[in-house]
Formats: structure tokens, C-alpha cells, sequence
């Protein structure tokens, strides 16, 4: 096939430099081709994002080598923030704590996302509805919701600490974010109910795409409702999922206002993630350098996931 | 649908599962809601039932209102998420348009660096920007995160609309060539204008992250006057250790209003740019 394509393509071309250079070219005819209009259309938003995204990335990885408080003289360190930084017990708790939060949250969204695609892929009535008010967790600003969290989690006049009360299970509720176990359960807990509508609803429009008429001859082949998710929907829906996993994953890694409100890191240290550890050494304790080190710590784990998403994306 | 759906699968299948998924969204807004309607006489009694209202009171939406800069924030949140949003739109359509729809030397490859720059998260970045800010000498100031919020959007629409522009012919650019129009026109006159329901989903969907942001506006706005609803709420009616919890929740919910009512008028674009962001790649 390729080879009669070749073929019927004329063969003949001028060489690219002399066309752009033809004599006589008026500025308006200049325009018509396709690398100058693209140029021009692309320079500005280009150098705002070399501006504001890329320089402060190469900035940031320039700080990083360097000892500075937020208004004092830096010194050059070399690699000395790292070293700082590997011989810190806080930054590897912090290290550990984002990837249980991440792999804890994004299985919870994960599996209750495909439920709520499921339940969501069939007839009933105000179904739009129904689909605008599930996502209502994702679209409302984080940080407003988290605080409505932190008083449902109260210890003393929370929501769940109440009810367990009223129903008679306890008398005194536990300290949902001062305990240093429930507090990681808390954030994932709040994670997963805002991610959750996300993969809720991406996954279903995966759904809508898988072809009726496939479920209809496996049913006629004698296949049950678990062989025909198991073979025909779950297959089908896999390239959506490694997206959206992907995707979230990210996300969630460098989540940072959710635990900023949530815990800010505590009780003790014991819920930062790496974000709101990079946070508090940069600004609380102001100490730019470390904390660009410890931000830029995490670039690996996004190399990572980017190659795997390139390395899918390529498959295709 | 393939079966008989007998009333059991019904209920098992459909309503238990939708309403359990219902509840577990919804109930922190219900909790807002309440707690924002009791005085702290009611909130803070022991032998009350949390989730009734017996003397429902506007107390605390009334100091909120009169006590607090809470009207100002919500006009700076606005603000500044109305202009991010139309220069990121803009700045998207201009990386997207070419890359999508011209051949160049370096196309793909650029394509493939926004894609990253989508990717790339503010926590990486917001050490230098903070630097960057402070030496623009715009600390406090809204134009402080009118000019960062896009670094967040701009790739994002990018991005979307690349998807969207794909889906137009190049038929039809090139009829409009034919007839003797000129790239520019072929653009704004026959491309553009069918890409609409695109330039509502990522209009949409940038507006509602920018009113989500949050890490920005903590670092450069620090004046009360200036601030965002986000900031604004974590930063004065948390005031020590006491939580306002009654102001809290009536500014919490009022705070995501605009969102849910603005969002709710586009549901339709809002979905289809969720999963065009993330599905179609």
C-alpha cells in the first residue's frame, strides 16, 4: 500500500530554502505559507511560556544548588540540598507518605470510578442531572470543600463523630486528624471523594463508545453479565483507564492544598507529602534553596511517568 | 438493552449503587449548608441532632457579608479568573491552531513539549515563581496571579483545542484557499467559528481552575483586600486556632456558588472537555 502512495506523490520539488527566498516575494504572499504563519501565530504564547514556565523551571533547578534564606546572600552548595536532604528523616516520611497517598487514592478512584461509570452507563430518568450533580466534588474549589472536611472530621463537633455518638457505637469519637494513622486515612478519604467523579466520568464516556452489538452476540453466545464485562467492556475500556490513571497519578503526587488545609503536614510531621514539605521549607522556614531541592526531588517520579505515558501513547 | 431487567437487578444494579455514590458526594454540601444556617448556640450543642436545623439563622452569613472582605474576594476571584481565562483562551488558540492544522518543520515536537507543560505541576515551580514575582516587584498585587494562572491554563487549552481542531476537515480550509482567501481570513471567518462548542469547553474548564487555584494566590496575595474566596476563607476566618466553623461554612458554600451555578449552564461542554483533556490525548 505505502509504496503506490509513494509513487502517485509528484516527485518533483523545489528545495525549501530557494522557494522562501524566491525574489519578488510581496509580505502579504509571505504570510501564505504555512512555517511563517505558524511562527507568527506561535512566538507570543512560546515566550510567555519561556517566560513564566521555563525560566522559572531553570531557575528553580539553579536555586536548588545554592543556600539562600528568602532575603539573605546565596551561597553556592553544589549538591549540598540534596545531601541535606537524603540524611532528613522528615523528607523520606514525606517521600513515603506521598507514595501511599497516591497509590491508596488513585486505587480508591480507580475502582470507584468504574462503579460509578457502570452504575451511570444505563437508562434512567434525570440521568443528566444525576451526571452534573456526582461531578459537583471535582468542580467546586478544593480548598472550600476541604474545609468543609475538616469540620465534618472534627473531633469534638464533627459530622462522622457525631453520628458515630448519636448511634451509640462510642462515646468519645477518635481524633480523625490528630491521630497519625487516621490523619493519612483522612486525606486519602478526602482525595478520593473530590478524584473520584473524574474517573467516574471519563470512564463512562469509554463506556459509550463500547459497541451494544458485541454485548448482544456474547449474550446469545451464552455468555453471563460478569464474562461479558470481564471479555468485551473491560478490554475495550483499558487504553481510558491507563489515561485517566495516568493522568491523576500525576495529580496526585503533587497534591498540595488538600493536605495544606487538611493537616498542614501534621499531626507531627506525619501527613506531609512531598509538596507541603517543599512548602514549609521554602516558606516557613525560609530556606529557598532546600526547598527548590526538595520540589525538584519529585521530577524523577514525573520522568517516569511521563516515558511510561509516551512509551502507551506510542503503542497506539 | 440485552436481558430482562427484573425490579431486583433494578434496585441492585441502578438505584442502590446511584444513591450510595449520591450521598457520599453530595453530603458535605448538605453539612455546609446546615452548619451555616444554626447559630452557635445550636452548633455547638452537645445534644442536638447534627443534621437538623430547629431555628435556622442568617447570623452567620450576615457577619460574613459585613465583617469580612468576603464580597471583595469574590469580585478579586472574578476578576482575575475572567482575564486569565480569555488570555489563555487566546494564547491556546495561537498554539493550537498551527499545530494542529499546519505542517512545519518542528510541529510534532512542539505538540509533544506542551503536552509536558501541561503536565508539569505548579509544585515544581512555584519556589522560582515566587522569586520571579518578588523581583517583578508585583507581591500583592492581583496581577501577580492574573500572569501565573495562565501558566497553568494556557497549556491546558492548548492542549484541548489541539484535539478540537483536529476534528475539522482540511477540506474546508482549503475551499476557502481556493476561493481565494488568505490563511488569516480561511482562520477567523471558516475555522474558528465552527470550533466554538471547543473554545466553551476549554473556557469553562479553565475559568473553574482558576477559581479552584490556590497555591499562588496563598504565596502573593497577602492583603486582605486583594485576596481570593480560597485564600481569603483559609486565611481570616481561621483566625489561630479557633474556627468560625458557622462563618466558615456559609463561605464555603457561597464561595462555590458562581462555580456551581456557571458550571452548571455548561455541564454539557464541561464533560466534553474533562474527557477530551484527558481521554483523547
Amino acid at each position: 500500500m505505502n509504496h503506490t502512495a509513494e509513487a502517485v506523490r509528484p516527485v518533483v520539488r523545489t528545495a525549501p530554502v530557494l522557494r522562501f527566498f524566491r525574489p519578488g516575494l510581496r509580505p502579504s504572499e509571505l504570510l501564505e505559507r504555512e512555517a511563517v504563519f505558524s511562527w507568527l501565530m506561535l512566538t507570543p504564547p512560546l515566550l510567555f511560556l519561556v517566560a513564566f514556565l521555563g525560566y522559572p523551571f531553570f531557575y528553580g533547578v539553579y536555586l536548588s544548588f545554592f543556600q539562600r534564606q528568602v532575603a539573605g546572600q546565596a551561597h553556592f552548595v553544589g549538591l549540598g540540598n540534596f545531601v541535606t536532604l537524603w540524611g532528613d528523616p522528615i523528607f523520606w516520611k514525606a517521600a513515603g507518605n506521598t507514595v501511599k497517598f497516591t497509590v491508596a487514592a488513585t486505587l480508591l478512584k480507580m475502582t470507584g470510578g468504574l462503579g460509578m461509570a457502570l452504575a451511570m452507563n444505563q437508562n434512567f430518568r434525570l440521568k443528566a442531572l444525576t451526571r452534573a450533580l456526582l461531578l459537583l466534588p471535582f468542580i467546586v474549589p478544593t480548598v472550600l470543600s476541604t474545609v468543609a472536611w475538616q469540620w465534618i472530621l472534627d473531633p469534638g463537633m464533627g459530622l462522622i463523630n457525631r453520628l458515630l455518638i448519636v448511634s451509640g457505637l462510642v462515646t468519645t469519637g477518635p481524633s480523625w486528624l490528630g491521630n497519625p494513622t487516621l490523619a493519612m486515612v483522612s486525606i486519602i478519604l478526602v482525595n478520593t471523594w473530590r478524584g473520584l467523579p473524574f474517573f467516574g466520568i471519563s470512564i463512562l464516556s469509554g463506556l459509550q463508545t463500547v459497541p451494544a452489538d458485541l454485548h448482544e452476540s456474547a449474550t446469545i453466545d451464552g455468555a453471563g453479565a460478569w464474562a461479558r464485562f470481564r471479555h468485551i467492556t473491560l478490554p475495550l475500556l483499558l487504553p481510558v483507564i491507563f489515561i485517566v490513571t495516568t493522568f491523576s497519578v500525576i495529580f496526585t503526587f503533587f497534591d498540595f492544598q488538600l493536605v495544606y488545609v487538611l493537616t498542614g503536614g501534621g499531626p507531627a510531621n506525619a501527613t506531609h507529602l512531598m509538596a507541603t514539605y517543599a512548602y514549609s521549607l521554602s516558606m516557613n522556614s525560609g530556606q529557598m534553596g532546600l526547598g527548590s531541592a526538595a520540589a525538584l526531588s519529585m521530577v524523577p517520579v514525573l520522568g517516569l511517568v511521563l516515558v511510561v505515558l509516551a512509551l502507551y501513547v506510542r503503542k497506539d | 438493552m440485552v436481558g430482562e431487567l427484573t425490579w431486583q437487578k433494578r434496585l441492585f444494579g441502578l438505584w442502590l449503587p446511584l444513591a450510595a455514590l449520591a450521598v457520599f458526594a453530595l453530603f458535605p454540601f448538605a453539612w455546609m449548608a446546615v452548619t451555616s444556617l444554626k447559630t452557635n448556640a445550636e452548633l455547638y450543642d452537645p445534644t442536638a441532632m447534627p443534621l437538623v436545623v430547629r431555628h435556622p439563622s442568617l447570623v452567620h452569613y450576615i457577619s460574613l457579608l459585613k465583617e469580612t472582605n468576603f464580597v471583595l474576594w469574590v469580585g478579586n476571584t472574578m476578576f482575575v479568573a475572567l482575564i486569565s481565562t480569555a488570555f489563555s483562551l487566546v494564547m491556546g488558540i495561537m498554539l493550537a491552531y498551527p499545530l494542529a492544522r499546519m505542517r512545519f518543520p518542528g510541529a510534532g515536537l512542539l505538540a509533544i513539549a506542551v503536552a509536558v507543560t501541561y503536565l508539569v505541576p505548579q509544585t515544581l515551580l512555584f519556589v522560582p515563581m515566587a522569586d520571579l514575582i518578588n523581583r517583578l516587584d508585583l507581591g500583592n498585587t492581583l496581577s501577580a496571579v492574573i500572569l501565573t494562572y495562565p501558566t497553568l491554563l494556557v497549556p491546558f487549552c492548548a492542549w484541548l483545542l489541539m484535539g478540537y481542531f483536529k476534528t475539522v476537515p482540511k477540506e474546508l480550509e482549503e475551499a476557502a484557499l481556493i476561493d481565494g482567501a488568505s490563511r488569516w481570513r480561511a482562520m477567523t471567518r471558516v475555522i474558528l467559528p465552527l470550533c466554538m462548542p471547543g473554545f466553551i469547553s476549554a473556557g469553562i474548564f479553565a475559568f473553574t481552575l482558576s477559581q479552584n487555584e490556590f497555591l499562588y494566590a496563598l504565596l502573593f496575595l497577602n492583603r486582605s483586600n486583594i485576596r481570593t474566596v480560597p485564600v481569603g476563607v483559609t486565611g481570616e476566618l481561621i483566625r489561630g486556632d479557633a474556627f468560625y466553623w458557622g462563618q466558615l461554612m456559609a463561605g464555603a458554600l457561597l464561595g462555590s456558588i458562581p462555580v456551581a451555578l456557571i458550571y452548571s449552564f455548561f455541564v454539557k461542554y464541561y464533560v466534553a472537555g474533562l474527557t477530551a483533556g484527558s481521554v483523547k490525548g
